[in-house]
């Protein structure tokens, strides 16, 4: 009965299995990342075909909107400009109290935009593909983020690409405190189960047990883990909830950042 | 079955993985991510002999965990099992039925994601999975079983058009045939 061309079939494809499942980890890693260049020209193929649609779509705008676009990116320049100015002034003020009073000056982030390639097939993590890798001088545990907030860390570096894993995923939990505290009460962001069909919800756990944080109040990264410097913002409280007896609060915090529309992100380097 | 519909089948799960992992505006739409994978399978199962089957099932399982975070080659067992289970017992199914291609296509997509986990589950990763997964597995299956007929429709006329016509039995039989004149 076993010599029947399934039973061959269906035992082969079950040897295989066990042998690509106990790969190594780097092994296995390395295998993903070649198996992953398959699927470059298709991404490249998207991305051409993205521009011919917009160029397409360029030639058909009428003039009128371009030039009311052209007004409105014209004034929010200005803004801007007014903006980066008022900061320089900050940066050099606060360079010259810090040197005054011996603290540790502050570097400016490094940040390369990087466009999100792919997102997970699997409705079971959170982790998207972006187009920077190692020729770029990507490397695991890198910060990712948006002009929002944080959206997570690098995983896996491939030569063209890379794997982000996104917060809220298990696989990626962050040192965070709530700011408008005056203890500055530090918890970890960790994926919350029950709102898998809303990707902006995490939980803020470990929280002490007289945390008085409110709804609305701003969570940032507290610097401490190594991988995210401090100060990031991440979301804002929704709601808090004593648990364990009173030894401890949680609460639900609304990522700042929009992960339904990821479409380009910034990777810190250090 | 020619080399070249394997082929056919083999970049089809490419592409299949690939679609997976892309954000359309249904995903968008419905929060989910379709997988049409294992309604391929079904096709598979159905329509080729077994050395197709595991092919399709092994490039279609890598592909998809090389895009995912999941353990590499896990998922090519569920949709191995789907086709193998299928392929046996095809002689029952009323295959050229698109009712029985929806049910089978429901069948498979929900079992595939099932099984993917368990698997998982069993050699330690612990996935994200909450109430909020029912339903996406509901979707999941649903998408994936209204997508299999089409898929058949597709891959049916893919595959007709590489292979050559089925040579049609004439009435006219060669040694029946009387010989007249002088022998």
């Amino acid at each position: 009965m076993f010599r029947r061309p399934q039973y061959l079939a269906l035992m082969a494809v079950v040897l295989l299995v066990l042998v690509v499942l106990s790969l190594p980890i780097q092994t296995a890693t390395q295998l993903k990342l070649a198996l992953g260049g398959f699927f470059l020209p298709l991404i490249g193929l998207t991305s051409s075909s993205r521009s011919v649609a917009r160029q397409a779509e360029g030639t058909v705008v009428p003039r009128r909107m371009l030039l009311d676009q052209i007004d409105d990116l014209k004034r929010e320049n200005e803004r801007l400009r007014l903006q980066l100015m008022q900061s320089n002034l900050v940066w050099q003020e606060n360079l010259t109290l810090r040197q005054a009073f011996g603290w540790k000056q502050q570097s400016r982030w490094d940040l390369r935009l990087a466009r999100v390639t792919l997102r997970d097939p699997a409705n079971w993590w959170r982790t998207i593909q972006i187009d920077l890798g190692q020729r770029d001088g990507v490397v695991t545990n890198m910060p990712v983020m948006t002009s929002e907030g944080l959206v997570g860390k690098v995983q896996r570096v491939g030569l063209w690409s890379s794997q982000v894993v996104l917060i809220g995923d298990p696989n990626c939990r962050v040192s965070a405190v709530v700011e408008d505290e005056k203890d500055q009460d530090g918890g970890i962001i960790q994926a919350d189960a029950s709102s898998i069909l809303d990707p902006s919800i995490v939980e803020l756990t470990f929280l002490g047990g007289q945390s008085k944080a409110k709804a609305g109040a701003l969570v940032v990264t507290s610097g401490q883990g190594g991988v995210f410097p401090k100060g990031i913002p991440i979301g804002k409280v929704i709601e808090t909830r004593s648990v364990g007896f009173g030894m401890s609060t949680e609460a639900r915090v609304k990522l700042s950042a929009n992960f339904k529309h990821l479409d380009y992100v910034w990777v810190k380097f250090p | 079955m020619s080399y070249l519909n394997t082929g056919i089948l083999a970049l089809a799960a490419y592409l299949a993985a690939y679609l997976a992992s892309c954000q359309t505006p249904l995903s968008h739409w419905l929060g989910v991510q379709i997988d049409l994978r294992p309604a391929l399978l079904v096709y598979c199962g159905l329509r080729t002999e077994w050395a197709t089957l595991a092919l399709v099932s092994v490039l279609g399982g890598l592909w998809f965990d090389a895009l995912s975070a999941n353990r590499l080659g896990i998922s090519i067992l569920p949709l191995f099992v789907i086709a193998f289970l299928v392929h046996l017992n095809r002689g029952l199914i009323l295959r050229e039925q698109q009712y029985a291609q929806f049910v089978l296509g429901i069948a498979a997509s929900a079992a595939a994601p099932v099984l993917t986990i368990l698997l998982m589950v069993g050699v330690g990763q612990v996935p994200l999975i909450g109430w909020g997964s029912i339903w996406q597995w509901l979707i999941m299956a649903l998408v994936g079983g209204a997508l299999t007929p089409a898929l058949f429709w597709v891959l049916e006329r893919f595959c007709r058009a590489f292979t050559y016509p089925a040579v049609s039995e004439s009435s006219f039989r060669p040694d029946r045939e009387i010989k007249r004149g002088r022998v």
